[in-house]
């Protein structure tokens, strides 16, 4: 029998139901796993005890026939979800210490199906970055190297401790939040499946908001199918967000057919951006050949306003971002600076607690609300956001889904970047559109580039439609039959 | 009836708008499940959405919704189908979430008019521009210790509803006649106790100054207005102070200025350079609230008959004064208690015995009409056996003050008391042949012309009667005697 924690949490549902190993073995193996790699800092908190108690619980319930969709599966949790008891920082200094005292719906939904958790992963400060190096908790090494070549690189963000977690076989999967990328795009860093649902899929109750309109949680996991199962217990009208939709949830698994003969599957002609490597180009190509291989027609589309998206994101995501933010002041909770007065005592909580990307970002939102600004700026990226939006349905008129590269390039050293706040955000320009759209996307490992890094691409569907994103992304992992393994990982394993 | 502030260059205008800020009467706040209950230990009301913890998000308490879209038919107003929430941002301790949820560019209600009744008995129509629906922030406590601040959430996230007036008030007279009418809608349409004491209604107060007709002038804001009481002080205070301003050669600035009812002044909270940028913007945790014209239709079906339809139907059914009808229907209360009472009797009667004998007679036992010892159907009563001869007016106030002290029907009293009035002509003729057989003197002076005696008379039959004698028919028979 191979390592429990190479096991796919399909397969490890059936192992368990099959008695070959508990969930107290499945925990400890990763548990251990978590240990071996603490070196990558994917984690903020680790909750080894939770865990051991949790699979302990779980081993009770099946062995009285009451294992729920999720039984046993050890999953880490992005430390955006608040958790009942548990430390959840968002990554920040100014939550230091923050244990809430109640669960937010998503991870309530896993326990419930029976998930355990391991613990909660680093991500970037307010889940604003996308390279995890802006945690107030360090950034996180993403498991893969370039060949030859020992130099850390970052696993993307801002789920960046969530997807190098699941690549590095700590955990089986792991929950994310992806407001303009950060799943998909660590996804893509990290060599690993992640998948954003339709905005309002998943309640955000008890998340941490960085931007309203545009968070959702989402899934990492190793395999599609996975995905599905985790985002099948995830998902779900919740009465306490008035934005989560009252939509029965589909059975994601049932969508994993791998038929796609008649499938329509647009390739957005705007998405082919100038500097994109040759080798993302030519992975794009191949993933066309396999769709149209497996039976599916492509057709070009256009998506005219994609220029703008980026600039519409980095508006509105900041705009809300700077009001939800203002609730750290340090009055009820978190980090309070010992001040008398109170203007100093704002200002200066809210200068130590705060990172300089989070600054940024509340600066860039607060001038974009501002009077005299607001119309120029926050109604203005409403107005292009309408477009992007009416874009995507007007090509979905045409195709049924749209196949692109995930990022425009792959993982790119700690440090890298920094310097440059804009060539940082260029690293969501495939991701920040669909997100602006509410659609669901999905990242799928499908090559890698020629020092051996992972790449990944993006199948984005219509809204509520995660089936057929699902069922698209199923047959690129079958037929990129995508083997590689992060050199951490073989190291480990040697 | 505008009222001019004399300077020393002539007459000013004051031109006042007000916003009233009513607590939506209701179980739960805005948007938690956390009950309104006044006056329970601090910090005891407080949901997690309330306190502003990570990841808490904001749900519409449709109640809410009713009541504003109850109080905008009442007020008269136009009611949006279609409004949205938006935050108004700025940071103090008792604002948990940095951020006001609120209505900006599109409220839950539309302009609509309330007609004002004055002093002098004229009636003015006052313009609503809106009614928005909003939070409440906390309270924060400065005088529980010399240099801390304790925050108090259980207010935080109530529901309010700001009633916005357009700028066509101008005498501290009117302001209060406006605040009061507000109010008494608000309590008909139950959607406000209007219990300014409690802090469920308070007034922010738009004052500027002008020359008759002349341009507008520039306003400050007054906050902290909340009493009736304040409202009248504030204004004659701070139109005082801008004429002398303006005639003084300075300008006026606009700004929040602090009522102080300790000192009775307005002072400057913050100038405009200083007033906060909010950065309103649509809350982007909330939909935008939409509901069909039908179920406003519905809600229109369940309004009760309110304060001016009321007063204009006493005015026209029961030919009451509008001064009359104006007092009876200030209160819902009232204005049932009044029906009850006029039922079947003598309405003009019922609406003078309301107004004048037991409104007064509680007031000066500090006793609401809710409290009254003297049920609507006893006053009744009492009028009845006025109306029908049994007793006196006169005698009738005796029987209401027994009645109030000792809480028996008017009629009990009257039977053990006997006071009955004596309607047998016989028995007063005989009255008013003693009464004139004992004072010859009188008589003799009364025929010699001495028109004034017959009151004299009419006093002795009275008091050998015990004041049970029918006036009238005391008067007739005098008359009679002494004519002959």
């Amino acid at each position: 029998m191979s390592k429990l924690t190479d096991l796919t949490i399909a397969s490890a549902l059936t192992g368990l139901e099959n008695k070959d190993f508990t969930a107290v073995e499945l925990a400890q193996a990763h548990i251990d796993a978590m240990a071996e790699q603490s070196n990558l800092n994917a984690f903020i908190t680790e909750t080894p005890d939770i865990a051991l108690k949790q699979a302990e619980a779980s081993d009770k319930r099946r062995a009285s026939g009451d294992a729920g969709a999720l039984d046993g599966i050890p999953l880490a949790i992005k430390d955006l979800f608040c958790t009942n008891g548990v430390q959840t920082t968002a990554g920040s200094h100014i939550l230091e210490g923050f244990i809430p005292q109640y669960e937010s719906t998503v991870t309530q939904k896993l326990f419930d199906d029976g998930a355990v958790m391991l613990g909660k992963t680093n991500l970037d400060e307010f889940a604003m970055g996308s390279s995890n190096t802006t945690s107030y908790y360090g950034n996180v090494i993403n498991p893969w190297k370039r060949d030859g070549d020992d130099t850390d690189l970052t696993p993307g963000g801002s789920s960046g401790g969530s997807a190098a977690a699941v690549a590095a076989k700590i955990c089986m999967g792991a929950t994310g939040t992806d407001t303009g990328g950060s799943i998909r795009q660590p996804a893509s860093f990290c060599g690993i499946t992640g998948i954003k649902p339709t905005y309002g899929r998943c309640s955000r109750w008890g998340t941490v908001a960085f931007a309203s309109s545009l968070d959702q949680a989402g899934t990492f996991a190793r395999t599609v199918e996975d995905n599905a199962l985790l985002l099948r217990s995830m998902s779900g009208h919740d009465p306490k967000d008035s934005t989560s939709a009252n939509k029965d949830v589909p059975d994601f698994l049932a969508a994993l057919t791998g038929d796609i003969k008649g499938k329509v599957i647009g390739i957005p002609k705007e998405y082919r951006v100038d500097g994109m490597p040759e080798e993302i180009s030519a992975l794009w190509q191949r993933g066309i050949k396999w769709l149209e291989s497996a039976g599916a027609t492509t057709i070009e589309v256009s998506l005219p306003h994609t220029h703008y998206a980026l600039a519409t994101y980095y508006v509105i995501a900041p705009a809300e971002a700077s009001s939800n933010l203002a609730r750290y002041d340090g009055v009820r909770f978190g980090h309070r600076a010992k001040e008398d007065d109170l203007t100093d005592m704002y200002e200066i909580t809210r200068a130590e607690g705060f990172g300089d990307e989070v600054k940024r970002r509340i600066m860039i939102g607060t001038y974009a609300l501002s009077s005299g600004y607001y119309d120029a700026y926050y109604i203005k990226a409403q107005k292009v956001r309408r477009l992007i939006s009416q874009d995507f349905l007007s090509a979905f008129e045409k195709c049924d889904a749209l196949l692109t590269p995930t990022a425009p390039s792959a993982a790119f050293a700690i440090g890298e970047n920094e310097d440059d706040p804009i060539k940082m955000y260029l690293n969501d320009v495939f991701t920040v559109p669909a997100s602006l759209a509410g659609l669901p996307g999905i990242s799928i490992p499908a090559g890698v580039d020629s020092q051996g890094l992972p790449l990944g691409l993006q199948v984005i569907g219509r809204p509520w439609d995660e089936e057929t994103v699902l069922k698209v992304a199923g047959v690129v992992e079958n037929l990129a039959q995508f083997t590689y393994v992060p050199q951490t990982v073989k190291k480990a394993a040697a | 009836m505008a009222q001019m502030v004399q300077g020393e260059t002539g007459d000013w205008e004051i031109v006042i708008g007000m916003e009233i800020h009513a607590q939506i009467s209701v179980e739960s706040k805005l948007f938690s499940g956390a009950s309104t209950t006044f006056g329970a230990a601090p910090n005891t009301q407080v949901s997690l959405v309330d306190a502003a913890m990570p990841g808490m998000l904001p749900v519409l308490n449709e109640k809410c919704v009713e009541q504003a879209v109850r109080t905008g038919l009442g007020l008269g107003s136009k009611i949006n189908t279609y409004s949205v929430f938006a935050r108004k941002n700025y940071f103090y301790p008792d604002l948990p979430q940095g951020y006001q949820i609120s209505q900006f560019e599109d409220p839950i209600v539309g302009k609509g008019e309330i007609e004002i009744d004055l002093p002098d008995g004229s009636v003015k129509n006052i313009g609503i521009t809106r009614l928005h629906l909003e939070q409440d922030a906390g309270k924060s406590v400065h005088d529980q210790h010399p240099k801390k601040t304790y925050v108090d959430l259980n207010r935080s996230g109530c529901a309010l509803m700001e009633i916005v007036s357009e700028p066509d008030i101008s005498s501290p007279e009117e302001a209060t006649a406006y605040l009061s009418k507000i109010r008494m809608i608000l309590r008909y349409l139950e959607t406000c106790d209007g219990n300014m004491d409690e802090g469920s209604m308070r007034a922010d107060v738009n004052i500027s100054v002008r020359k008759l007709g002349g341009e507008l002038g520039t306003r400050a804001e007054i906050k902290n207005v909340n009493s009736l009481k304040a409202v009248q002080q504030c204004i004659e205070f701070e139109a005082r102070r801008q004429v002398d301003l303006i005639e003084d050669g300075q300008a006026v600035v606009q700004e929040t200025r602090l009522w102080d009812p300790v000192k009775l002044e307005t002072r400057s909270m913050r100038s405009k350079e200083e007033a906060h940028d909010y950065r309103y913007f649509p809350d982007p945790d909330l939909l935008p609230l939409t509901f069909e014209q039908s179920w406003v239709d519905e809600i229109k079906q369940t309004l009760p008959e309110l304060p001016d339809q009321k007063k204009h139907r006493f005015m026209n059914d029961f030919s009451l004064s509008r001064y009359d009808a104006g007092v009876l229907i200030a209160e819902r209360s009232r204005a049932d208690y009044y029906e009850d009472v006029a039922q079947g009797r003598d309405a003009k009667l019922a609406a003078n015995w309301v107004i004048n004998e037991l409104l007064g007679i509680l007031r000066k036992n500090d006793k609401t009409l809710e409290e009254s010892p003297i049920s609507a159907e006893q006053l009744g009563e009492l009028i009845a056996l006025i109306s029908d001869d049994t007793i006196s007016g006169k005698i009738a106030k005796d029987v209401f003050a027994e009645m109030f002290t000792s809480g028996k029907n008017a009629a009990t009293i009257v039977d053990e008391k006997g006071l009955k009035q004596v309607t047998d002509t016989s028995a007063i003729e005989a009255i008013v042949d003693e009464v004139l057989a004992e004072n010859p003197d009188n008589v003799e002076a009364y025929k010699g012309g001495k028109d004034k005696l017959f009151g004299f008379f009419v006093g002795q039959v009275m008091k050998k009667s015990q004041g049970k004698a029918n006036p009238g028919a005391v008067n007739k028979l005098l008359k009679e005697k002494l004519s002959s």
